[in-house]
């Protein structure tokens, strides 16, 4: 398993690997191939909305269709392709800048993903089973408990059983970052993309189980006759909206926070300078942490919680935006008399400040409660919500992608075509919603499925397609690109942009074992320190010796696959209670996959000393 | 390293916190620990979403809270669930001191106990849904009283289920270092169970009783 | 974490868990007087506004001996174990307290 046989495999195998896979640097690979895959289903179901918005009174897609785009649209983007990708981010970058050889928990790394694929592919069957959900993502109650057809069933137990995958990974990061860093790798030593991803694991560990509750609460109503949120029999939908959103505000900062991270790191790297304020920014990213669970009920301030509440919720959410500032003046100082590069990281980085400052400026807007009134459900809202996710996330996904590709495959993507991608991109990016605010303010509702003529609307939402047009463009750019460089298949070194941190001290990609002698840190940006101060190699911190490895494991895909059968038995037998045995089939398999891994012991395996001097298990 | 976790520890000898020996263990404990930390939250809103709805407006139909609960019965499964709290705190005291065998014991007396505090809570709920009309789907109240003391049920199951196959997979062999924390943090579930009850019985049944 | 293979140490630590143990019974008998105050109280029909913040409190202090002794949270080693718990709390704490203020109005 260790040395030569890992070279030459057939299809066949290597499919095996990755289903079976528990190296952090496959999933990583398998997050980034699924998480892109929903990305492209998720921008499909945008484009085909920008298309029936062109033009007034269009009747391209039908009102259910719409209904239903909108809301797939959303869960995706946020659950199936935003988050993944995240997470590939950071299953490649987090074990290696603290110099770890695996994550604290690889089977449950692995068992994470495949929990979200199957949750992730069990909401998109509902596109061939008679109807995808339809009440918006938020899924508002009574809307979504009357919903008819099991559109919203599949929203239900896809998103529980993803986000029990979430959750797993989760904890596994918030461990491997306690327990696995490399020695000298103090708290305040680590680099800025592993802090975030460290409260972004706090995040998800406090924020899913709300939804979690929340989803079971939406399972019992729709599909077992409970009542809570059915005012005629006592109960209150206010409580769905309150769940959703203790989980659902904490969740924009689980996306936005390592975005914060890598562009910290990017700005650090490409501007040759140490990061300006590393403490204040480590303070910052904690205190977004902790008052992003303060602030939830802003996305409710019309729900009639009356004043005080109102109040309170509007002051917490300002109150963000002073942490936030200190990030963004904090990135602009670090550049300042930097030697700056203007890669294609860098390019979307720079990108960034501006576009999610813009994004900020909206949300102050609409935290001032007694405005909200009139800002609520328009497009003035979806504006906001695309400036700080697509102008935060997807530029940073973007940006983090050029950035450790060579860690993901060994190659580096194109830049000439990178910056290619990138002006289409950014300029649809602020054609198509900057316009929307205005649209908003006009009064122009959202998910409404078309808007009537001579409205003083035709204008705006025609500029706001061509925009969404030009994104399409750069993103299929950025894909040639993706496909170009994996023809060519240049290896590059292990360290392309002349980088500060950890992992550009290894090969790119790294062995599976990551680093042969465990590194020694000597402060931030070790590897800079090395080159500044040292021979520019890190010091190993033990002698050689044999490298224990955890086995891979099949489980974790039957276990998610249980799961999966068990949501289609739970689904269906409202209408025939048959359908239970299937659902308790699915319990089994998932309840005996545990047992299976709990009985059996699995110690790992060795590679030994020998073997590493002879260079070897470098596939 | 890996294969000598499999050798067995015997009183006398090795680390005096086997569950906390090796790196996995290490791992499992906090792991373990910050999982809870996401149940607090998980119960936060199953125990919100009672207190939202176990008000007169939410008891449509059927007996509420204060006519419906007997406190013989709560009290006695109380102590119980206690008990056993107790009891698995000595099977940790044994693991400690590396005997296999009194902590097997102790975690069995755990089991008997967790078994009849399910099997009081199955006769409860019988009784609610066979003589009081009080279901799952009778009204909100219903549905949130079996929610979250359904839930609580749930994971008291699952943690018996989880003892009773660490006890059998492991009486064979013995304690060890690599099953050690496995039974560490089954312990920690099980008075996590435990606490969670705590304020069941206070909130919703106490509570209950006093028309709070 | 050292291996201490001499039965020194273990004679030592076996005698410390000893009389940890003997902490844990004298919980243990509190846990149970506690919840025999609680149920009494309720029995005996106090005031509802007295009765109910005082076996709320003794819940609390009830869930503390669980967490600090029968689940070794005084242990040395448990500062991220406890860090975590309590942010659990506070945000179990405000999920609660939302769901009892604003639900209803």
């Amino acid at each position: 398993m260790s040395t030569a046989t890992a070279q030459k495999k057939g299809f066949g195998a290597t499919l095996w690997d990755y289903l079976t896979t528990v190296d952090h640097k496959k999933i990583a690979i398998l997050y980034l191939v699924a998480g892109g895959i929903f990305f492209l289903a998720g921008g499909l179901e945008a484009m085909l909305i920008r298309i029936q918005l062109a033009v007034p009174d269009n009747d391209f897609v039908s009102a259910g269709l719409y209904n239903q785009l909108i809301t797939m649209h959303g869960t995706t983007m946020i659950f199936l392709a935003a988050m993944p990708l995240i997470f590939a981010l950071m299953n490649i970058a987090v074990p290696l800048q603290i110099g770890a050889r695996d994550v604290a928990f690889p089977f449950l790394n692995s068992l994470g993903f495949w929990l979200f694929f199957f949750g992730g592919v069990l909401l998109n069957v509902s596109w061939f089973t008679g109807g995808a959900p339809d009440a918006g993502w938020t899924a508002y109650a009574p809307l979504s408990t009357t919903s008819p057809g099991h559109g919203v069933d599949y929203y239900v137990m896809g998103l529980q059983i993803s986000g029990a995958g979430t959750l797993i990974g989760g904890i596994n990061f918030l461990v491997t970052i306690v327990n696995m860093r490399a020695p000298g790798m103090t708290y305040m030593r680590m680099p800025l993309f592993t802090w975030t991803a460290f409260v972004t694991s706090v995040l998800i560990l406090f924020a899913f189980p709300a939804l979690t509750v929340g989803l079971f609460l939406m399972m019992f109503d729709r599909m077992f006759g409970a009542n809570f949120f059915d005012p005629q029999m006592g109960g209150n939908h206010v409580i769905w909206e309150h769940l959703f959103w203790i989980f659902g505000h904490p969740e924009v900062y689980i996306l936005v926070l390592p975005i914060f991270g890598l562009f910290s790191d990017i700005i650090s790297t490409f501007s040759k300078k140490r990061l300006f304020g590393y403490s204040a920014m480590v303070f910052a990213v904690v205190l977004i942490g902790f008052l992003g669970f303060m602030v939830w009920a802003h996305h409710m301030f019309t729900t009639g919680l009356g004043p005080v509440a109102n109040s309170i919720f509007a002051i917490a959410t300002m109150a963000i935006a002073v942490p936030t500032g200190i990030k963004i003046f904090n990135w602009i100082f670090t550049m300042w008399g930097g030697s700056i590069r203007m890669t294609t990281p860098m390019l979307w980085t720079v990108a960034f400040i501006p576009s999610f400052t813009l994004g900020g400026f909206g949300g102050v807007m609409l935290a001032a409660a007694a405005a909200d009134y009139q800002y609520h459900d328009t497009y003035f809202v979806v504006a906001h919500f695309h400036y700080v996710i697509v102008g935060g996330v997807v530029f940073g996904v973007f940006a983090g992608l050029h950035y450790w590709w060579p860690k993901f495959f060994g190659t580096m993507l194109s830049e000439k075509l990178g910056k290619l991608a990138f002006w289409p991109f950014f300029v649809g990016f602020h054609l198509t919603f900057f316009i929307q605010h205005f649209l908003g303010l006009m009064g122009m509702p959202r998910r409404y499925w078309k808007f009537l003529p001579n409205q003083d609307l035709d204008l705006g939402n025609l500029v706001s397609t061509i925009g969404a047009f030009l994104m399409a463009i750069g993103a299929v750019i950025f894909l040639i690109n993706v496909i170009v460089t994996s023809v060519k298949g240049e290896k590059v070194s292990g360290d392309p942009w002349d980088g500060r941190t950890l992992e550009w001290s290894i090969p790119s990609p790294p062995p599976f074992y990551n680093f042969t002698q465990t590194p020694l840190v000597r402060g931030l940006d070790p590897l800079w320190i090395e080159k500044r101060q040292g021979n520019g190699k890190m010091t190993p911190a033990e002698p050689l010796g044999d490298i224990h490895m955890p086995n891979n494991s099949f489980i974790p895909f039957v276990m998610s696959l249980g799961l999966f059968i068990a949501g289609f038995g739970f689904i269906y037998q409202v209408d025939d209670k048959n359908w239970l045995i299937v659902g308790i089939a699915g319990m089994l398999i998932t309840l005996g996959s545990m047992f299976v891994r709990s009985v059996k012991d699995d110690l790992g395996y060795h590679i030994h000393k020998e073997d590493l001097e002879k260079g070897a298990g470098s596939e | 390293m890996s294969s000598d976790q499999l050798q067995r520890l015997k009183p006398g000898q090795s680390p005096h916190e086997p569950e906390k020996a090796t790196l996995e263990g290490k791992n499992k404990f906090l792991g373990f620990w910050f999982f809870l930390g996401g149940e607090t939250v998980l119960f936060a809103s199953l125990f919100g979403t009672y207190l939202a709805l176990n008000g007169p407006e939410s008891n449509t139909s059927g007996p509420g809270p204060a006519e419906l609960f007997g406190l013989e019965l709560v009290f006695i499964m109380t102590v119980i669930l206690l008990t056993s709290s107790l009891t698995s705190v000595y099977a940790i005291y044994h693991m400690k001191n590396l005997d296999f065998g009194k902590m097997q014991l102790w975690l069995g007396i755990t089991v008997a106990l967790g078994l009849t505090f399910l099997g009081l809570e199955i006769y409860e709920f019988y009784e609610y849904i066979m003589h009081e009309e009080h279901t799952f789907t009778s009204d909100a109240f219903g549905s949130a009283f079996y929610a979250l003391v359904g839930f609580h049920g749930g994971h008291v199951l699952f943690g018996l289920l989880w003892i009773v196959t660490l006890m059998v997979r492991n009486s064979k062999r013995g304690l060890n270092l690599y099953n050690a924390p496995k039974y560490y943090i089954a312990s920690l579930y099980w008075h996590f169970i435990d606490v969670v009850w705590v304020f069941i019985f206070t909130v919703v049944y106490l509570m209950g009783k006093l028309g709070g | 974490m050292a291996k201490n293979t001499n039965s020194t140490s273990y004679e030592f630590y076996k005698q410390k868990n000893k009389e940890e143990m003997k902490y844990q019974l004298i919980t243990f008998a509190l846990m149970i007087i506690f919840t025999l105050v609680a149920f009494g109280m309720v029995i005996a029909e106090y005031n509802p506004m007295f009765t109910i913040p005082v076996i709320i409190l003794l819940a609390c202090v009830q869930v503390g001996f669980q967490l600090y002794y029968f689940m070794h949270m005084s242990h040395k080693g448990h500062g991220l174990p406890a860090l975590f718990l309590y942010s659990g709390i506070f945000v179990a704490l405000l999920t609660v307290l939302a769901m009892v203020t604003i639900v209803w109005w």
